[in-house]
This record gives structure tokens, sequence and C-alpha cells, in this order.
């Protein structure tokens, strides 16, 4: 029983990364109707700034508030420049983009800082968390800032006019530019917000995975199979997705023979594909009615 | 969570070719022909290599022009159908001693049967859901060929080294040359088929689905079957790549079939120009030289050379080459008036 605690526990602890990778992804998916395949080395990239910051003596939180405004700043940026002139284009142009995107960051970022692995401290210690032996502190305060964030996220999208004007923007584009909604630049705002989740994100797992290149693959493909599984139209269904994603790839690495470490991966193309067979609009999602 | 529905008019994926566009002229395509039968005279056994390669790409590209210029489906997975086709031929050729001639069809076979069969899930997702399961079964495919389940016939992360074939007959050439003939006629072959389809009726129904769907199915189309057909036919000439290059490169490893390589052959799709089949061979030969290039210039460069150069293509001729074949065919017209 006490192993099972454990990997439930440690389950919730990496579904909180999931959750933040998937709200990234449902954020940009509301916005513009397409999967940020580059969204993963976008954190990447967040998280060897904060690295960064940090080798030159900056204290932890002040990097990692400073690479939230850089990374949101990022987001917005790569939004104007790159992908606003392809918003009319073929779903097939935007794909392409964002594999373009992909190969550049993770390029830039093998370039700057090479691919050696590095350490990545944590601000929460990794002693067992309150003498319990369940859960590390590190993994209690990685579930701990994701609640923060959600939170902050709900506050934010029920109780700020910016925020419901995000999501009049995400929902029905052309009645929201009616009444006045600058809607091409809540679509910047929400590629800046996926772009600092993702920092978080990445923040928080570095710790874990090691900080390197190609860190957030296996990460990014989490983040989509609990978008998926949620629904990627809900943003609370990305994190409850999330969770779930986590605590059945260590549940399942646990107790079906054969699965282990090399196998997690397949496991989340497994529950994306069934997911999208039975259920394709997921969990909490809407389901899509499609017109001539 | 809420009652609403969301109701989309959806974009097709691909933008509508003019069917004339879709290959080249006879005249243009005796003169490409006359090279590619003639270049490997004149050149280094290496450089035999590189074209081998050329055109064993071109023809996984093609593959996945098939299934997204024809279907209007897309597939990130690609190169999980190449690492099946490429470990069949491997396999049968080790451990059954079969002829590497033979090992095609048989790898294109079992291809068209896996291709088939993810069709089937696939007929329900479109757009993004379609790229993100194919993306996820491109990920998982190097871990599911390391497993300990199949390592007596897949050698696990060693991988399998393949005999290099002689040419028959006693004829004079060598291997390499032989092997690039060799793979050109496969190649010319599977062209000429994949443009007979493509103008078929079959072909013909393909490009209905992608161009509107429900428009489609109310003509009295299966598109269930099609697509999933289409799927089917693209995983089995994918297959025949994987084959071709196992052969060429005289191994395979799980770790040569990730997903950089299925986002290669994407990029060769868009860089040749979505449906229009010549272009795959100009989208092999960005993916095959392009890094090279880039990486004489920086190591560890390419993957953002590749990147900026898409983008560049994505902005400037989203069509890819064959926007520029048609440019350069106007130009041509204008000198002669």
């Amino acid at each position: 029983m006490e192993l099972f605690t454990n990997q439930v526990l440690a389950g919730i602890a990496t579904g909180a990364i999931y959750a933040c990778m998937a709200l990234a992804v449902v954020m940009i998916y509301q916005a513009i109707d397409h999967l940020n395949f580059a969204q993963g080395e976008m954190a990447m990239f967040s998280t060897f700034i904060s690295w960064q910051l940090m080798q030159w003596g900056i204290p932890y939180w002040w990097a990692f508030l400073l690479t939230l405004v850089i990374s949101f700043a990022g987001g917005i940026i790569i939004e104007r420049l790159l992908f606003k002139p392809l918003a009319k284009a073929p779903i097939l142009t935007n794909v392409a983009g964002f594999i373009a995107l992909y190969g550049i960051i993770n390029s830039f970022a093998g370039l700057i800082w090479d691919f050696t692995i590095k350490q990545y401290p944590t601000p929460f210690g990794s002693s067992p968390f309150l003498g319990s032996q369940l859960i590390s502190t590190h993994q209690a305060g990685m579930i701990g800032v994701t609640v923060l964030l959600l939170i902050a996220l709900y506050l934010f999208f029920q109780f700020t006019r910016i925020g419901l004007a995000m999501r009049a923007a995400a929902a029905l584009p052309e009645s929201a530019r009616l009444v006045g909604i600058n809607t091409s630049w809540m679509i910047a705002l929400g590629w800046g917000m996926a772009s600092a989740i993702g920092a978080i994100a990445g923040i928080l797992i570095a710790p874990v995975v090691f900080l390197e290149p190609n860190m957030m693959l296996g990460v990014l493909l989490y983040g989509f199979a609990a978008a998926v599984l949620g629904g990627l139209t809900s943003p609370l269904g990305a994190v409850v997705g999330g969770f779930l994603v986590g605590i059945f790839e260590n549940l399942a690495g646990t107790y079906i023979p054969g699965v282990g470490n090399e196998l997690k991966l397949p496991i989340a193309l497994a529950l994306i594909i069934t997911v999208l067979v039975f259920k394709p609009a997921g969990l909490l999602g809407r389901p899509i009615v499609k017109r001539v | 969570m809420s009652a609403a529905e969301e109701v989309v008019a959806e974009a097709p994926a691909v933008e509508a070719v003019p069917k004339r566009a879709m290959t080249l002229g006879l005249g243009t395509s005796l003169v490409v022909l006359a090279a590619l039968v003639l270049a490997p005279l004149f050149v280094k056994n290496f450089i035999v290599f590189q074209l081998t390669q050329l055109l064993y790409l071109g023809l996984a590209v093609l593959a996945l022009n098939i299934l997204t210029g024809g279907s209007g489906q897309f597939s990130l997975g690609q190169s999980a159908f190449y690492a099946i086709g490429a470990y069949t031929s491997a396999i049968l050729m080790e451990y059954a001693g079969m002829n590497y001639a033979l090992t095609l069809p048989i790898a294109a076979l079992i291809c068209f049967a896996f291709g088939f069969l993810f069709g089937q899930p696939a007929l329900r997702l479109s757009g993004v859901y379609l790229a993100l399961a194919t993306f996820a079964l491109a990920t998982a495919m190097p871990q599911l060929l390391k497993l300990g389940f199949f390592e007596h016939w897949t050698g696990g992360v060693q991988g399998l080294v393949v005999t290099k074939p002689d040419a028959p007959f006693g004829l004079p050439i060598g291997q390499d040359k032989w092997l690039y003939y060799f793979t050109l006629v496969i190649t010319i072959g599977i062209y000429v088929a994949s443009v007979n389809l493509l103008r078929s009726r079959s072909g013909r129904a393909f490009m209905a689905i992608r161009d509107n769907e429900i428009a489609a199915s109310a003509m009295g189309i299966n598109v269930a079957l099609y697509k999933t057909l289409a799927f089917g036919v693209s995983a089995a000439i994918t297959g025949v790549a994987g084959g071709l290059g196992a052969i060429a490169v005289q191994f395979v490893a799980p770790d040569s079939f990730t997903i950089v390589l299925a986002i290669q052959l994407f990029l060769g799709m868009v860089v040749g120009g979505v449906g229009w089949l010549p272009g795959s061979i100009v989208g092999s030969a960005f993916i095959i030289f392009v890094p090279n290039i880039a990486e004489s210039i920086s190591k560890g460069l390419s993957g953002a050379v590749f990147g900026v150069l898409l983008f560049i293509v994505i902005f400037l001729v989203p069509h890819g080459a064959r926007q520029v074949a048609i440019v350069a065919q106007q130009m041509l017209g204008k000198l002669k008036n």
C-alpha cells in the first residue's frame, strides 16, 4: 500500500508539470486553433534563461520572475513576427511553422549552452516533505506552485476585464471584434501567457530531468496527452488531464509487468489515441460540430 | 462543461492544387530521367551513394505527398512506417537469407497493413488531432524497437547489419552503382504508378475528400475506405523506401528512425510543394544537402538553418518548389515570345 500511495503522490507531482504544459498548449490552441509543437522547446529555452540568470548571480526567485517576464515578451514577439502573418494559411503551413520554430530554438539552445547535461537547483530542497517518506519537498513545491498558478489564472479569467476579453476573443472572434475587443492582441497575449506558463513548467521539472536542450520532448508529449485527455477546448480539462496522465504513467510503470521506464512514452501514445478514438472532444471538452 | 456545441466550418488542411500542375511535362520528364540515368557515370562512389539516398528519401516524401496532397490527411509519423519497412527488409535478409529485391514487396505489404490499421483510428481525427497522433507514433517508435521482447529479431539498441548486394548476372558495375540503378528503377516505377493512382477514380476520390469531406461523402464516396486506403498506400511506399534505405545504408538501428526523420520527410514535402509529385525529389535534396551545408558553417547549426529556410519557404513560396517551377516556366514562355 505504501508503494501505491508513493506512486500516486509522485504521479501527482509530475502530473502538475504536465498540467502546466497542457495548460500552455490549450492557451494557444484556444487562441489560434493550432497545437504548438514548439511549446516544449520554448519552455526549455526559458529554463535555460533562468539558469543563465542564476549563473550571473541573481537569486532564484528573482531569476524566476525575470524569466517569466522575458518568456512573456518572447511569446508575444514570436506571435507578432512569425504566426500572425500565417493566421489565414492552411493548417499544414502552420504545422510546418511550428516545426521550424522547434528546430530553430533547439539548435540555438544547443549552440549557446551546448548539449551537456546541467544540474538545476531547486528552491525547495529534496529532503522528505514534513518528515514523511512519501513525497519530497521539491515534489510538494511543484504541486504548490501549480495550484497557485491555477488559482491565479482562474481569478484572471473570471474576474478581470482583460481575462473576459480574452475568453470572448477565443470563443467568438467575430462577435468579440464587433464589441470592440482587439482580438489580434488578445491572441498575442495568449501566446505570451502560454510561454510564461511553459517557463514555469520547465523551471519546475528541470531539477528532475536535468537541464539540456532535449529535456522537454517527453514532457511535451505528456502535456499533449493531458490536453487531449481533458479536452483541447477546456483549460480545466487540461489540468485534470495533466494530473490523470501523471498518475496513470506512474501506476502503469509500477504495476503493469514489462512496462518499466522505457515504455512510458508509448503509453502516452496509447492514451492519446484511445481518447481520440472514443471521445474526440476529451473528458471536459466541447463536442465539435462540422458545418459545410 | 457547457452545453454549447462548437460549430466549425472546417478549413481544408491543404490548399487545392490545379490538376494540370501535378506532374512535369513530357519533355521535362525525359530530361530529368536522362540526367538521373547518366549522373552516376561521372561521379565518385560517395556521390553515387548520396544520389541513391536522394532517390529513396524522395520516395518516402512522395508517399507522404500522396497522403497529404492527395487525401488531405497529414502525418508526422512516417518515420514509423519507414522503420517497419527497413526492419522487415533487414530481418528477412539476415535471418531468412532472402534476396534483397524480394524483401521489398513484403515490406510494402506489411507496411500497408500497419498503415491501414493506423488509418482506422486516424479516421476519426482530422487536422491537429491527426498531426498529434502521428507525432506520438513517431516518438514512440524507437522505444518500441528497443524493447527486450523483440530484441532477438531487431538486435535491440545495437541494430542489425545488412550485407550489401552485388550486381546480378556478373554485370560489370560496382555495388554502389548497381544499387543506384536498382533504386532508380523502383523509384520510377512507383512514381509512374502514383501519378496514375492520383489520376484514377480512387485518386479523384482522395482529392474530393481533401477538398471537402462532407461534400465528398454526399456524392457517394466511401470516405472511411478511401482515407484508410490513402494511409495504407502511403505506408506501403514508405515501407519500400525504408527497405531500400536499409539495403543502401547496410544498417538499421532504432535511433535512425526518430521523430527527426519524420520531420525531415514532412519538411521535404512542404519544400517540394504539397501535391506536386516531382517536388518530392526537390524536397529530398533539401533534407539531404541543407544539413550538410549548415554543418559545414557551424556544428549544431543545422536545426536553425533548417528552420529559418523553412520559414522563408512558407512565407515567400508557400507552394514550395512547384511555385518556383511555375514561375520559371512563365519566364521561359516570355523569353520565347
